[in-house]
């Protein structure tokens, strides 16, 4: 027991330094990110009303597909050079390494994602007030989906194609988090306050916290020795 | 206490051969109740007083919507039980559930979206109850998609299993939320249907059907699974008789 | 209990609802006849290729 939080702290660093080393894979969320936000003004007008009106949704839903995108490296290099085999016997708790790993996905993916949301608000035109609702919910909001997609990740590592299946499965269980996430910004956007949103968001990700690693040790199981 | 039975219920040949006999009965019952609440329902049930006679789409509508639901459970269950007991069995009723559970949650919206026309004037509402249908019917595509997804028989039935179980977790919270956000958007000219009050002769029809879609909605799980454990069972020699005994018996009619 | 319209025709076209009703019956109705028959007709033709596949079996013992 007194070794598991070191093996915590071992993978997480590993998997965070390896995801530094590839920074392609870490950017390419990002950039397309940032040009799918490009093609709406492109495909709806420049109109700035109606941009501001739309912002809110349109930065959500984009900043959840752009998720979806990085989330079938998430176990796919393990799978393929057997850590994950190494992971899976090893005498540690699956629960700690698996909340190691996704952590550091979520910095590698989900906190440049918000960081970088912004920018992309201002594009939008989106009322200088929502912006901090925008930030803290996208934080929360991003690290429950990648706990929650890990699971998905999970399941689907074993097959050859599995990232367009990722997406089908995962998408359906966003939408709770799509929904208060959404939420939150618009109603920051028109002046409300938004703190029960966010509570909301705050409260799922402490359930995904607490049962989606064990869903994701479980799938992986599965995925490994099937 | 005897536990025999329950691993009785993990033999797929048992399970075939038991139920070999309901499936003629079942037939009939589902399809005599079915039959008897659909004729009940669109000529000797009153008309209502706000809906009018569009309101007898509720007959077909609201028990499918009910039992899809509940067959997303079941199927979450019978996954559950093939993980913890390793059986045969439940994986067999678990990929049997996910297609028919589409196809009712599809019953559900189709129904749903005809019935909104004359009622609220469109073909689609982004209306809470709808929309949680909606993600239900992407549920059952996911567990679908990823049933067929693998090669390994044994790995594709785990897998699904694990998924139906998060979505079981998820339903309950996709529900709320997606009512919460229906009630945050809805607009207000939709609310000029007002509750109607049910008469208790228009009651008699829809639990005529709700029984009538119970049934049928065991025996075309019961149809399914047979069908899916002589797949699965080919191998075995009771299935070889089978199919032999089948030969024989054509062979002698002609 | 009595039939609530007054001729074929009321019944059919129920004061300009009908065709949604009706629509909704018939869809319900391919659907379920779908569910009840698409199993019966898998099973029997997995038999069928079972059956056939003994046979062929059966041939090839004989011939060797």
């Amino acid at each position: 027991m007194a070794k598991s939080p070191s093996l915590f702290t071992a993978t997480f660093r590993r998997d965070l330094l390896l995801a530094f080393r590839h920074k392609g894979e870490m950017i390419n969320p990002l950039v397309f990110f940032l040009i799918a936000i490009s093609m709406i003004p492109l495909g709806l007008g420049p109109d700035k009303e109606l941009l501001m009106r739309i912002a809110p949704g349109i930065l959500w839903v984009m900043a959840l597909l752009a998720t979806l995108l990085s989330l079938d490296n998430l176990f796919r290099s393990d799978f393929d050079d057997g850590t994950l085999e190494q992971l899976l016997i090893s005498p540690h708790p699956l629960y700690l390494s698996m909340l190691a790993k996704v952590l550091a996905y979520w910095i590698a993916t989900g906190l440049p994602l918000m960081l970088m949301s912004p920018l992309l608000g201002v594009m939008l035109s989106l009322p200088s007030g929502a912006f901090i609702a925008l930030c803290s919910s996208l934080l929360i909001g991003t690290a429950a989906m990648s706990l929650i997609g890990a699971v998905g990740a999970a399941l689907t590592v074993g097959l050859r194609k599995g990232g367009l299946l990722i997406s089908l499965i995962v998408m359906p269980l966003y939408v709770p988090i799509l929904i208060f996430g959404a939420s939150a910004v618009a109603e920051a956007a028109q002046g409300n306050p938004f703190t029960m949103q966010l509570a909301v968001l705050g409260a799922i990700l402490i359930m995904a916290l607490l049962l989606a690693p064990l869903a994701t040790a479980g799938a992986l199981r599965v995925s490994v020795n099937g | 206490m005897n536990w025999q039975w329950f691993h009785r219920l993990g033999s797929p040949r048992w399970f075939y051969e038991k139920t070999d006999a309901w499936v003629p009965w079942l037939i009939i019952f589902a399809w005599g109740l079915l039959l008897t609440g659909t004729i009940w329902g669109l000529g000797f049930a009153p008309m209502d007083a706000k809906q009018k006679d569009s309101y007898r789409i509720l007959y077909v509508h609201a028990p499918v919507a009910f039992i899809s639901m509940a067959c997303y459970y079941l199927m979450a269950i019978a996954g559950a039980i093939g993980l913890i007991w390793k059986m045969k069995l439940p994986y067999m009723v678990m990929k049997s559930a996910a297609p028919i559970g589409f196809a009712f949650t599809v019953i559900v919206l189709a129904t749903g979206s005809i019935w909104g026309r004359p009622t609220w004037g469109t073909w689609w509402e982004w209306d809470g109850r709808m929309t949680s249908y909606l993600v239900l019917s992407f549920l059952y595509l996911g567990v679908i998609a990823l049933q067929n997804a693998f090669q390994s028989r044994d790995t594709a039935d785990k897998a699904s299993a694990i998924l139906a179980l998060v979505g079981t977790v998820n339903i309950p919270i996709i529900y709320k939320s997606v009512d919460w956000w229906y009630t945050l958007h809805q607009p207000a000219t939709l609310k000029l249907v007002g509750k109607s009050t049910i008469h208790v002769s228009m009651l008699y029809p829809l639990f005529t059907m709700i029984a009538g879609f119970y049934v049928f909605f065991t025996l075309v799980l019961i149809l399914f699974t047979r069908t899916e454990i002589l797949r699965r069972e080919s191998k075995t020699q009771w299935v070889k008789d089978l199919a032999a005994g089948n030969a024989r018996k054509e062979e002698v009619a002609q | 209990m009595k039939f609530q319209f007054e001729s074929l025709d009321a019944f059919l076209t129920m004061g300009g609802h009908g065709p949604f009703v009706w629509a909704s019956y018939v869809l319900v109705y391919i659907i379920i006849i779908y569910l009840t028959l698409s199993p019966l007709l898998a099973k029997k033709a997995f038999l069928k290729q079972q059956k056939k596949l003994l046979q062929l079996q059966k041939a090839l013992q004989s011939n060797s």
